[in-house]
């Protein structure tokens, strides 16, 4: 279990503000969010490695924020392994040991159990600097496991891998949660692995926690308009709700249930867009069943079955995804004058 | 066959380098081979010359196992921390390299005088700097000392924080993981630094010649030997030094080659 209690750090050209988050006893934890925003950071907070000016930093109910990063337990795999080169992979593997006080017999078994399960039993004598990617990630697992952490942290473990690596070693991840049940803080900007393996997750930019849920949660309900873009809401607005309407600049769309009055963001997924040919009266047209907004195409590029489709208006620029088949069968190209219908279930309202 | 014409600027860029490497090697060359075998042999004999390479040898030696225990720590501190007037503590470091050398002699010699108290106490300790080996290590560490530092500092920029890290997670104190992972990955460099520095330190006269023009190391003795009785009088000594300097370093890059694969 981790406990992060108002985490403050503050750095020359970035700070982290007000981190509070907890990962339950067991749980897979994914801190999701864009490069830079200070997820390593928080990471390293953790594991002692980074001086932090405010806040308490618990593992399994207990306080170590003024302890030594080799006296906190902690197991950390970096994205690019961090092997040392000056030793082979079974030293790798080992490196920790002499610092712990299990019984010989018992620390065997642990790494002799994790090696075949890591599927690293042909490769102890071989050099990790002749390893795959996915072999010298899994070195990294076994050496941060072996040690029998209280915790462990991953730091983009995926990110530097070939696709083909990256499915193995997640699964494995997986795996290995499972048959370990040790509480797992992953950090990733990929909202896909997130899903994958999160128990729970979290949003940051900037330093600042965003919205914390499960996948479900933040896929459909995000409540920021930075997490809305994140998990694909590409469409979002600034808009005042009235009733059962959200008015944006020159428009007005009608919402499936009424909002409380006030000001916030309206945002929908480019898939939920269904682009129509334009009817003769432009304009905005609602009739509580399907809003439609007046564009213009700007770009198309088919990717595969499905195309993307950038539209501007006046006012602003949509996005849509639309069935490649239909984007030949309306022509649609650069300049012509469409409607996107949008229904107003899949509207998604923040304030 | 080769099927495209070379580029001119290619081309002239290797024109530049063999002028640069005939303007080194001509001088070296044609000094090596002016002296006959009868005169090496001779030199060889020489009480006086022998001494003053060995001396060259041993207190050049003394310079940079000094650097390398003092200068390894500043370097590791240098390449991790950053600090306030960082900069200006790395320039400080740079400064020996700059100064001319005579003014490093008079420097030395001022501070180590009967008038500066850190001379009188030095004085009282039984340490004496001029005309003995003390001040000429202690010249040929203050000339020596940047090229260490760069060698070392250069050296454990190379080594990830990351692995530093990863060690600490691990179990490993801040000394554990230095000396079980980043001085693993670094003692190349810093032997490459003990090289240089021994090299600075061995080619030193300006600054030497005005602490100690006794016991006289070999660059001295050759001025000595050129100016009170000529040129072909004092290239044998030189040749001999050439020869005994290449051969040791020679040696030491060799020990800190890197591993094969």
């Amino acid at each position: 279990m981790i406990q992060i209690k108002d985490l403050n750090v503050e750095l020359p050209s970035f700070s982290l503000a007000h981190i509070d988050l907890e990962v339950a006893l067991g749980q897979f934890f994914v801190l999701l969010g864009p490069t830079g925003a200070g997820k390593t950071l928080i990471l390293e907070s953790i594991a002692g490695l980074l001086p932090i000016t405010h806040g308490e930093i618990w593992i399994n109910g207990s306080d170590v924020t003024r302890l030594a990063p080799e006296q906190r337990g902690i197991g950390i795999v970096y994205q690019d392994s961090a092997l040392f080169p000056h030793l082979n992979v079974r030293a790798n593997i080992e490196f920790g040991l002499r610092y712990r006080k299990t019984n010989p017999k018992k620390i065997q078994e642990r790494f002799d159990q994790l090696v075949v399960s890591l599927g690293l039993d042909h490769l102890l004598q071989r050099s990790v600097t002749h390893l795959s990617g996915g072999e010298q990630q899994r070195v990294a697992l076994a050496r941060a496991l072996v040690v029998e952490p209280k915790v462990l942290l991953l730091d983009e473990p995926l990110s530097a891998l070939d696709p083909n690596f990256r499915e193995e070693i997640r699964d494995i991840l997986k795996q290995l949660h499972a048959e370990t049940g040790i509480s797992v803080l992953m950090v990733t900007h990929d909202f896909g692995e997130a899903r994958y393996l999160a128990q729970r997750i979290s949003i940051i930019d900037q330093g600042r926690l965003q919205q914390t849920g499960n996948a479900d949660d933040i896929f459909h309900r995000p409540e920021t308009p930075f997490v809305a873009r994140f998990v694909g809401m590409h469409n979002i607005y600034p808009a005042t709700f009235d009733g059962p309407v959200a008015r944006l600049e020159k428009d007005t769309l009608w919402l499936a249930s009424p909002a409380a009055s006030g000001t916030g963001h309206v945002a929908f997924r480019p898939e939920d867009v269904k682009l129509k040919v334009a009817t003769h009266e432009a304009g905005t047209h609602g009739n509580g069943k399907e809003n439609s907004l007046p564009a213009v195409v700007a770009s198309v590029v088919h990717q595969g079955v499905f195309s993307d489709v950038r539209l501007r208006s006046k006012t602003r620029q949509l996005r849509a995804i639309a069935p490649t088949s239909q984007v030949v069968q309306m022509n649609l190209s650069p300049g012509m004058p469409v409607c996107c219908a949008i229904a107003p279930r899949s509207l998604h309202v923040m304030r | 066959m080769r099927l495209s014409r070379p580029d001119p600027f290619i081309g002239l860029a290797a024109a530049c380098s063999l002028l640069i490497l005939a303007f080194i090697l001509l001088p070296l060359v044609e000094m090596i081979t002016q002296p006959t075998a009868a005169d090496m042999a001779a030199a060889a004999r020489d009480s006086d010359a022998v001494r003053a390479i060995w001396l060259s040898m041993s207190t050049s030696l003394t310079a940079g196992i000094i650097a390398l225990v003092l200068g390894t720590p500043f370097a590791y501190l240098l390449a991790r921390r950053s600090f306030p007037g960082k900069k200006l503590v790395e320039s400080a470091v740079d400064l020996p390299i700059m100064i001319p050398h005579p003014v490093i002699g008079i420097a030395l010699l001022s501070l180590a005088g009967k008038n500066h108290w850190l001379g009188r106490t030095m004085a009282e300790a039984g340490i004496r700097f001029m005309g003995t080996t003390t001040g000429i290590v202690a010249v040929m560490l203050f000339v020596g000392l940047p090229f260490f530092i760069n060698a070392a500092k250069a050296g454990f920029e190379g080594v990830p924080v990351r692995m530093e890290k990863v060690g600490r997670s691990l179990g490993a104190t801040p000394a554990g993981a230095f000396f079980r992972i980043t001085l693993p990955l670094t003692w190349r460099s810093i032997v490459v630094g003990v090289i240089m520095c021994m090299a600075r330190a061995i080619s030193e006269f300006g600054a030497i010649v005005i602490v100690a023009y006794h016991p006289m190391v070999a660059p001295v003795m050759i001025y000595e030997r050129f100016t009170a009785y000529g040129l072909k009088y004092s290239q044998p000594v030189a040749v001999w030094l050439i020869l005994v300097c290449l051969l040791l370093f020679l040696l030491l890059r060799l020990f800190a080659r890197p591993a094969k694969g």
